[in-house]
C-alpha cells in the first residue's frame, strides 16, 4: 500500500461541507437546549428546521456534476448523493413540522429529540456519500443508534420501550451480518473501498465461493435494514409501538438511506457479480410483496397496516434494483423518492388527526372523516390512491417504472406477480377510503392545528397528484443523476 | 501449524454461536446483548486474521472502529433495557409480547 499524504486542504473537505454543517448544528442545538432549558424549546425547534434548510443550501451549492472522491476514497460526492440528501432533509423537516403539536401536547418536545433527529440525518448523509465499507458502516450506526433512542424516547410508554428493544436487537443482528459479509469481501478482495472491490470483482480476482459467501451476508444485512421479508420482523412492531412522530421519522428518511446502501454496495461495489445477488433479491422482492400485501389486510391499526404496506413497497423498490441496469436503478430511485413523499403525507394525516389522549391509530377512528374534515379526507384519499398505485397519482408511475424494468430483464413471471400483488394491495388502501367516505363518524375530532402545518400537509398531499399528472420533471431528474 | 483457515473457522463458529444464542434464548435480554457483542468480536477476528494474512493494515483499523461502535451500541442497548425494566419490572424475553399481528 502506498503512503498517502496526511495533509487536508479546504478543497479536499469541501464536498463534505453539508455533513460537517449538520454535525456542527447538532452540537449547537445540544448547547442551546442545555443552556436555555425549557424556555428555549421553541428556539431549538426553529434552529433544527433552519439547520436542515441550511444543509439543503450547502448541499446544493457544493453539489457536483461529476463524481468527486475525497478522503482517500472513503467519501464520494455525486449527483445521486446530492438528490438523495436533499430529499432526506426535506423528509426530516416535514417530520419535525408535523410532529411538533403531537409532542407539545404530550410534553415530549425536548431538545434531545431534535438533536437525535439531526444525528440520524447525519448518518443518512454519511451512508449516501459512502465511498468505502468503513464509512458505510459508520453511517449506518450513526443513523441506527439515533433511531433506537428516538423510538424509546417516551420513557413512560412500556410499549415503545419494547419496540425499541426489538428494533435494537434486530438492528444489531443486521449490522453484524453486514459486517461479517464485509470482512469476507475484504479477505477475498484485499480492500474495503467500494471502488476497489468493484475493480477486483470485475477482474475476476476474487474466488467465487468466498465472494458468494460475502454477498450472501451483505444481502441479509441490506434486507434487514430495508425490512424485506423474511427479515421484516422488527418493522411492524417498531411502527406500531413507537410514538407516531418517530414512526413517521423511521418510515421516511431512513428509506432513502436503505436505497443508498443497496445502490452503493450492490450496484456500485458488486455490480460485476450481478448474477450472484439477483436471484437472492428476486426471492426477497417476491416474498415482501406477498407477505406485506396479504398481512396488511388483516390489520386494524393504521400504523401497523402502513408498516406492512412499507414491506410491500420495499418489495417493489427491490424489483428495480434487481434489474441491475440503469433503467432499473432509475426506477428504484423514482420509487423511493415518491414513496417517501407518500408515506410522509400518510403519517402526517395521522399526526394531524391525533389529539391529547387520542392517538388516531385505529382504522375505525377514520370512519366518516369526510363529514367532519372533507379537505383532509381528500388528502388521505390521495395518499391511499398513491400508495395503491391508482392513476393519476404518482404511485402509478412508480409501479409502472419498476415493472417495466423487470420486464426488460425478462423476468416476466415476477412482473405478473407484482401486478397481481398490487391489485390485492389496493383492497386495504381502498378500505380506508371507504371508511372515510361511506361510514358514520364514531369519534369526534376537531381541527386545532396550526395554519402552517395544515398548509404544508395539504401541499404534501397535492404533490402526490401533481407529480402524477406531471411526472416528467422527477423522471428526468432521476435519469440525469444516474448517468 | 495454525493457518488462516483455523482463524476463519473460529470466527465462523463464534458468529454462529452468537446468532443461535439470539434466536434460542428466551429468558434474559442481557444475554441478547452479550450475543450481539460476541457477534461483533467474531467479525473482528475475521478482520484481524485477513489483515495479517494479506499483509495490509487497514483491516485492523476497521477493528478499532468496530470496537468503538460496539461500546456505543452497548450503551444504547443498556439504556433501553433500563427503560424497559422500569416499565415492566422484568427483562424476560418472553414478556416482550405487548404487540401482536
Amino acid at each position: 500500500m502506498d503512503v498517502m499524504p496526511m495533509i487536508l486542504t479546504m478543497a479536499d473537505v469541501m464536498p463534505a461541507a453539508a455533513e460537517i454543517f449538520v454535525a456542527a448544528a447538532a452540537c449547537v442545538l445540544l448547547l442551546v437546549d442545555a443552556l436555555g432549558g425549557g424556555r428555549a424549546r421553541g428556539l431549538a425547534f426553529v434552529l433544527a428546521i433552519a439547520a436542515l434548510a441550511g444543509a439543503a443550501w450547502v448541499s446544493s451549492t457544493v453539489g457536483t456534476d461529476g463524481r468527486t472522491v475525497i478522503l482517500w476514497g472513503h467519501f464520494v460526492a455525486d449527483p445521486m448523493g446530492t438528490v438523495l440528501k436533499l430529499f432526506s432533509y426535506g423528509a426530516a423537516a416535514l417530520t419535525l413540522l408535523y410532529s411538533r403539536e403531537y409532542l407539545e401536547r404530550r410534553d415530549l418536545l425536548k431538545g434531545e429529540y431534535l438533536v437525535l433527529a439531526l444525528c440520524a440525518v447525519l448518518g443518512i448523509q454519511v451512508i449516501v456519500s459512502a465511498g468505502s465499507f468503513l464509512s458505510l458502516y459508520l453511517g449506518i450506526e450513526i443513523m441506527s443508534l439515533s433511531l433506537y433512542a428516538m423510538v424509546a424516547f417516551d420513557r413512560d410508554d412500556g410499549v415503545a420501550a419494547e419496540s425499541a428493544m426489538k428494533y435494537f436487537v434486530l438492528g444489531a443482528i443486521a449490522s453484524g451480518a453486514l459486517l461479517y459479509g464485509i470482512s469476507i469481501l475484504y479477505g477475498v478482495t484485499g480492500t474495503f473501498l467500494i471502488d476497489g472491490v468493484a475493480f477486483a470483482v470485475a477482474q475476476g480476482r476474487a474466488p467465487d465461493i468466498g465472494l458468494l459467501l460475502g454477498i450472501a451476508f451483505i444481502v441479509v444485512g441490506v434486507a434487514f435494514k430495508f425490512g424485506a421479508v423474511p427479515f421484516h420482523m422488527w418493522l411492524p412492531d417498531v411502527y406500531h409501538g413507537a410514538p407516531t412522530p418517530v414512526t413517521l421519522f423511521v418510515g421516511s428518511a431512513p428509506k432513502i438511506a436503505s436505497f443508498a446502501l443497496a445502490m452503493r454496495v450492490l450496484a456500485e461495489g458488486l455490480g460485476g457479480a450481478l448474477d450472484a445477488w439477483q436471484d437472492m433479491l428476486v426471492v426477497l422482492a417476491a416474498l415482501s410483496m406477498a407477505v406485506g400485501n396479504l398481512v396488511a389486510i388483516a390489520q386494524t391499526n393504521i400504523k401497523r397496516m402502513l408498516a406492512y404496506s412499507t414491506i410491500s413497497h420495499v418489495g417493489f423498490i427491490l424489483l428495480g434494483i434487481l434489474a441491475g441496469n440503469a433503467a432499473g436503478y432509475r426506477a428504484a430511485l423514482f420509487y423511493t423518492l415518491t414513496y417517501v413523499i407518500m408515506t410522509t403525507a400518510a403519517f402526517g394525516v395521522v399526526l394531524w388527526y391525533s389529539r391529547k389522549g387520542f392517538e388516531a391509530d385505529a382504522l375505525d377512528d377514520y370512519k366518516g372523516l369526510n363529514r367532519r374534515h372533507p379537505w383532509f379526507a381528500f388528502v388521505m384519499l390521495l395518499v391511499m390512491f398513491g400508495l395503491a398505485g391508482v392513476p393519476p397519482t404518482v404511485g402509478f408511475w412508480a409501479k409502472l417504472q419498476v415493472i417495466a424494468a423487470v420486464l426488460d430483464v425478462r423476468l416476466t413471471w415476477l412482473a405478473a406477480f407484482a401486478v397481481l400483488m398490487s391489485v390485492i394491495g389496493a383492497y386495504y388502501y381502498l378500505r380506508v377510503v371507504k371508511l372515510m367516505y361511506f361510514d358514520e363518524p364514531v369519534t369526534a375530532g376537531q381541527d386545532e392545528s396550526r395554519f402552517a402545518v395544515r398548509l404544508v400537509l395539504s401541499l404534501n398531499g397535492l404533490a402526490i397528484l401533481a407529480l402524477g399528472l406531471f411526472p416528467g420533471y422527477l423522471l428526468r431528474l432521476c435519469e440525469q443523476v444516474l448517468r | 501449524m495454525i493457518g488462516l483457515a483455523h482463524y476463519l473457522l473460529l470466527a465462523g463458529v463464534l458468529f454462529a454461536i452468537a446468532v443461535a444464542g439470539i434466536f434460542i434464548n428466551r429468558r434474559n435480554v442481557i444475554l441478547l446483548l452479550m450475543c450481539i457483542e460476541l457477534m461483533l468480536l467474531a467479525v473482528n477476528f475475521n478482520f484481524v486474521a485477513f489483515s495479517r494474512f494479506l499483509g495490509i493494515l487497514d483491516g485492523q483499523v476497521f477493528v478499532f472502529f468496530i470496537l468503538t461502535v460496539a461500546a456505543a451500541e452497548a450503551a444504547i442497548g443498556l439504556a433501553i433495557l433500563v427503560v424497559l425494566f422500569r416499565q415492566r419490572r422484568s427483562i424476560n424475553v418472553e414478556d416482550l409480547d405487548a404487540m401482536k399481528g
